[in-house]
């Protein structure tokens, strides 16, 4: 059933032309000399030139940046955890309530996560900043990371953490040494997740965020809506061009130690 | 011990963090609005005890949305934009999907990262990509004209098919994953006994693919129609003022209104209306992990 007929190719060209055409013009015009986004008027990287002398939007990507690899890294911890217990944990009062409260925030509207965690925080006195958007963003990606974490867990034969326990290992050795690394692939994977989601956070952002702390998102948002702007178009190019560049690199080392691992399990039923 | 520790850790951050705080939207929903910060007036005293706070509790707030027909109109609307887009999304991923399960299978890993790609790439930067496209002298504009179809520009930018248009755009690929991994799992030669047994393309399409797909529609479906519901960023970037929202209705509440409470009580009202697909989507998700084992 692998016809590929005019039909199919038909619809596969103009669903990914729909897909990339809009960011292939955002990066065309970036290069665009006139101020008028719409207008070419000649090759130029002067808005480059001009976002990098933009200390507002250096200063919010910096504090993105942050954000974003303090949250993902307490996310897959905690993620990870979670997704064990889920998976591992056997019985325990309010198992029911906890996975609810795994699953909830995927579907929650941002809106409404962002409004009771600001109330959260108000509730409590605590100052927003940098630190309340890192909680914020800790507890909605780690929903996330525990769902991808514990599709893994499932996936797994038991038993070998049951034989390295009866082996003499400490269940603390035996997570370390043979579940870790088994689910090493999925831990990774939702630290990436979480890492994009941070990243990429408007509304929670903007609702847990202080005067103190912009992030460059809230920053996008702001200008963006006082009307189309080259450097925008600039910005938007970067971050495509070292997403596009990320996600490749990725596939081909997955690809790469897929290939390999199946050189060596021939290797070992060979030998 | 060690297991208590294990799982007292994110049971604790959870409740601290997602369900106290939900508590409090409901809590504030119920309270009264003041002119001081914060902007309402809390209903709890513990000096006067837990049946004091009771007999105060009011659904002011509430009543004020069905008389104010700013919100149900916004409620409604969110409704049916949801449910169009998730209609148009449905008919635009389809195809994408059909073709990419029927693609050599050397094709098909990388057609997957090609839709999974945009998934990487920041959310508002897409949607901004639509306003210079959409707006009067944007790129479709100029198209138009340049092919003769329309001799002045259409305004598009600032109205609801904007929203549609940028809807479609954000979650076409919560729609293609699920009709793909379905679609992909499906027995050709079930297809091609229905051609044998003297159904056309068409036919068999409609008598054997698309009930087959059921599972991967119906999954796509509520992944777009859930979050759009609640949709913020694509409606106060490419819509009009006459497009409401309940996601924008809320923001504009908190944050130009100041209105505390009413924002509040939006939310809880938000999240009920949400309750029942999400319930729904669950029960699929449970029927299809159960048909799989």
């Amino acid at each position: 059933m692998n016809r590929m007929t005019w039909f199919n190719a038909v619809s596969l060209t103009l669903g990914f032309a729909f897909l990339y055409i809009p960011m292939v013009i955002l990066v065309i015009f970036s290069f665009n000399e006139s101020k008028l986004v719409t207008v070419w008027a000649g090759f130029s990287t002067k808005w480059y030139g001009e976002l990098l002398q933009n200390d507002a939007f250096l200063n919010a990507a910096w504090v993105t940046l942050k954000v974003a690899v303090f949250s993902s890294t307490m996310a897959t911890v905690l993620g990870t955890i979670a997704a064990y217990v889920l998976v591992r944990g056997g019985r325990f009062m309010g198992r029911t309530l906890f996975s609810g409260m795994i699953y909830a925030p995927l579907v929650m509207p941002e809106v409404i996560t962002g409004l009771s965690l600001l109330l959260l925080f108000i509730g409590i006195g605590l100052d927003r900043g940098v630190f309340t958007i890192v909680l914020a963003h800790t507890t909605f990606s780690m929903c996330y990371v525990s769902v991808v974490v514990s599709s893994r867990l499932v996936s797994f034969d038991r038993s070998l953490e049951e034989a390295a326990l009866d082996l003499g290992c400490s269940p603390a050795e035996a997570f370390r040494l043979v579940t870790l690394p088994i689910i090493a692939p999925a831990v990774i994977s939702g630290w990436l997740l979480a890492f994009t989601l941070s990243l990429d956070d408007l509304v929670i952002a903007s609702f847990t965020a202080g005067p103190s702390a912009t992030t460059l998102p809230i920053k996008i948002f702001s200008a963006v809506r006082l009307g189309v702007s080259p450097e925008i178009n600039a910005l938007s190019t970067i971050m495509i061009s070292i997403v596009t560049v990320g996600v490749i690199t990725a596939s081909l080392v997955t690809k790469h130690q897929v290939a390999r691992q199946r050189r060596e399990e021939q290797a070992a039923v060979r030998a | 011990m060690r297991r208590f520790v294990l799982i007292a850790i994110p049971y604790a951050w959870l409740l601290a963090l997602f369900l106290v705080p939900f508590a409090i939207v409901l809590k504030i929903s119920l309270s009264d609005y003041a002119v001081s910060i914060p902007p309402y007036v809390p209903q709890f005293d513990w000096a006067e005890g837990i049946s004091a706070f009771l007999a105060e509790l009011d659904f002011e707030n509430f009543i004020w949305l069905t008389e104010d027909d700013l919100y149900w109109k916004a409620y409604l609307s969110s409704l049916k934009i949801a449910a169009i887009s998730t209609f148009l999304t449905l008919l635009a991923g389809y195809p994408i999907a059909y073709g990419m399960a029927r693609a050599p299978e050397e094709w098909r890993p990388t057609l997957m990262m090609l839709v999974i790609l945009p998934f990487w790439t920041s959310f508002l930067i897409r949607v901004y990509a639509w306003m210079g496209i959409l707006s009067n002298e944007g790129f479709l504009n100029q198209f138009l004209m340049w092919l003769g179809v329309i001799s002045e520009p259409l305004t598009i930018l600032n109205t609801n098919s904007a929203v549609y248009i940028g809807i479609i755009y954000t979650y076409l690929p919560f729609m293609i994953l699920p009709v793909y991994s379905a679609l992909e799992r499906l027995d050709g030669s079930l297809i091609e006994a229905a051609e044998d047994l003297g159904c056309s393309r068409l036919t068999a399409f409609w008598l054997v693919t698309v009930p087959l797909s059921k599972n991967g529609i119906v999954a796509g479906c509520f992944l777009v129609f859930i979050p759009v519901l609640g949709e913020f960023v694509i409606p106060s970037l490419l819509g009009g003022s006459d497009t409401l929202m309940i996601g924008k209705v809320l923001w504009e509440e908190f944050f130009s209104n100041r209105d505390w409470p009413v924002a509040s009580a939006v939310a809880v009202v938000l999240l009920l209306l949400l309750i029942i697909p999400i319930v729904l989507f669950q029960r699929n998700q449970q029927k299809q992990q159960e048909a799989e084992q």
